[in-house]
């Protein structure tokens, strides 16, 4: 017994401060794992925002953008000339979903949308792989996957320019709707539709564009997870992996994607390492949704959500 | 420009419905430049329901709405609040996670104009923009007397001030017609003449012409240019306080018909 207590709470710790170096490598290895789930919940908490629609498609919006820009890179574009075409793929798909999809079901509850959503996912993954094939494909984008060494601690070149792309993206993306009319006029959106609207606030505006960011978002982040493990549909699962960091953040919060995917990405890699030997590792596959859950339990509108208080 | 005797806006025969509910039975009106109008009735009278198809919530199922002389039957609430109507709602709609002054700036959306990248560098003309709202938004919260408030977050306040910065936020706007769902529903006595109070300089001011739909009758007469009844989605009188104020139809209407 006293073993096992010493195993988990005494062990691992001293593991930790014998090798610096190395629990700053996994330190970093979280942070960088963090910052990719991030990407993804951003674009979840993006169209959650604007439209109360839980976007069941996000995770193949990854996939499909990555599908896209492999099989323009592969027919020879130059990595610029892909990317434009991929975005403009990507806005080209917001317009279609508004139309074909949201202002259909306008005033319908939230759980039809859910359902259309779901329905988008399927038809993003057939479409995709009908277009440009379903095979395991690598993506190069000139970034080489070397290590360096920086006082004892290895840093691999890829990870670090993902993190580095990542933090550079959600920091424009808070700057965009903090500061600008489109910025105020989806918080608008997000808070009340009916007063939104009497203010002279055009749903469909906000929709496109909310739906645009999301695409854009999940080109970067099938950019960065396709140059680490190659496109293939596995790609769409992260979407899976961006759920606790949702539950952990709150759905509504910006800042709470980015914190509950710091804290997913660290805390599964340390679990990994230190305790995973103890129970014969693959922490990491579980860890996230253990955490939800006990947020769920706990404070079930996030570290950042809003309260819920009902008046009676 | 329209002439003095053209009415900013003219309602005719407008009906909406939902279903087999005839909710406003063709009611035609006429509201005038500078004119404050209360529209009365009983509860489920279609007061509401007008106002909603005024400001472009519900399609009239028949009749006309015109603006400024312009046929604007058929026009989404976006579009009716760019022509220049305001409104406020009966529940108050404010966006309760941002703060006061946040919230009035919304009212400034569509003045609002320039590039995107200027306004998030916060940079040159968008910066002069920013700036010239703002200073249009303090001058609104030093008419309405809520300075003190203006940092707190709108879902805190007590329903009072919210009613009052939903009035903010519809001012910000500069429109041309206010509309007002129960503005003092709720209130207190020294809230309610604080509202009125409020009105009557909005529509001295800025020249607003307001229309309101309000229970209160000593509010009603007090402050009204001119009333108009409605009663089981039909209008029964129209015409200055002190008329309505005795005609029979409103008395057995409005009153109920064994009235003394």
């Amino acid at each position: 017994m006293i073993e096992l207590l010493y195993a988990i709470a005494v062990a691992p710790f001293k593991d930790m401060a014998g090798a610096p170096a190395f629990l700053v490598e996994v330190l970093i290895g979280g942070v960088f794992a963090g910052l990719m789930y991030s990407l993804v919940a951003l674009g979840f908490v993006l169209i959650f925002k604007a439209s109360g629609v839980f976007n069941f498609a996000q995770g193949v919006m990854v996939l499909f953008a990555a599908l896209t820009l492999v099989g323009l890179l592969e027919r020879g574009a130059p990595v610029v000339v892909a990317l434009a075409l991929t975005t403009a793929v990507m806005i080209a798909l917001a317009f279609a979903i508004e139309r074909l999809v949201l202002r259909p079901l306008v005033n319908q509850a939230h759980i039809i949308l859910f359902m259309a959503t779901i329905g988008l996912n399927f038809f993003l993954e057939g479409f995709g792989e009908m277009v440009w094939g379903a095979n395991v494909k690598k993506l190069d984008i000139g970034i080489p996957d070397r290590s360096f060494i920086v006082r004892g601690v290895q840093i691999n070149q890829l990870e670090l320019t993902a993190a580095v792309t990542a933090a550079v993206l959600v920091t424009v993306l808070a700057v965009f709707f903090q500061r600008t009319r489109i910025g105020r006029a989806l918080r608008a959106v997000a808070d009340d539709h009916e007063a939104a609207l009497s203010i002279g606030v055009p749903l469909k505006t906000i929709w496109i564009v909310v739906w645009s960011v999301a695409g854009v978002v999940a080109i970067v982040a099938g950019l960065m997870w396709g140059a680490k493990s190659g496109v293939q549909f596995s790609l769409s699962l992260i979407a899976l992996k961006a759920l606790p960091v949702l539950i952990l953040g709150g759905f509504e919060s910006v800042p709470g994607a980015i914190v509950g995917g710091l804290i997913i990405g660290v805390g599964e890699k340390l679990g990994e390492v230190y305790w995973g030997p103890l129970v014969g590792g693959a922490i990491e596959n579980w860890f996230a949704y253990v955490l939800a859950l006990a947020f769920l339990l706990a404070r079930p509108q996030g570290l950042f959500g809003e309260k819920i208080i009902e008046r009676v | 420009m329209t002439g003095p005797a053209a009415p900013l806006l003219e309602v005719t025969g407008v009906s909406v419905r939902f279903g087999a509910l005839i909710a406003v039975n063709r009611v035609s009106l006429s509201i005038a430049q500078r004119e404050i109008v209360a529209i009365i009735g009983p509860n489920g009278a279609g007061k509401t329901s007008l106002l909603n198809a005024v400001s472009g919530f519900y399609h009239p199922f028949e009749g006309r709405i015109a603006f400024e002389g312009r046929d604007r039957t058929h026009r989404s609430p976006p579009d009716v609040a760019a022509l220049g109507i305001a409104r406020t709602f009966q529940n108050v709609a404010l966006f309760k996670g941002m703060s006061v002054l946040d919230n009035i700036m919304t009212g400034r959306l569509m003045k609002m104009g320039g590039s995107f990248l200027l306004e998030a560098l916060y940079w040159g003309p968008a910066r002069r923009q920013e700036l010239e709202h703002r200073a249009f938004v303090e001058r609104i919260i030093d008419f309405l007397e809520i300075q003190a408030i203006r940092k707190t977050p709108a879902g805190r306040l007590p329903y009072g001030l919210q009613k009052r910065v939903e009035l903010a936020r519809a001012l910000a706007a500069e429109p041309r017609l206010l509309l007002l769902d129960e503005p003092m529903a709720g209130m207190n006595v020294e809230e309610k003449e604080d509202m009125c109070r409020f009105i009557l300089d909005v529509n001295q001011e800025f020249g607003t012409t307001i229309a309101l739909i309000e229970h209160d009758m000593g509010v009603v007469m007090d402050i009204s240019d001119r009333v108009v009844v409605l009663d089981y989605g039909r209008k029964i009188a129209d015409g200055p306080p002190a008329e309505v104020r005795s005609d029979q139809a409103v008395l057995d209407a409005y009153l109920g018909v064994a009235h003394d």
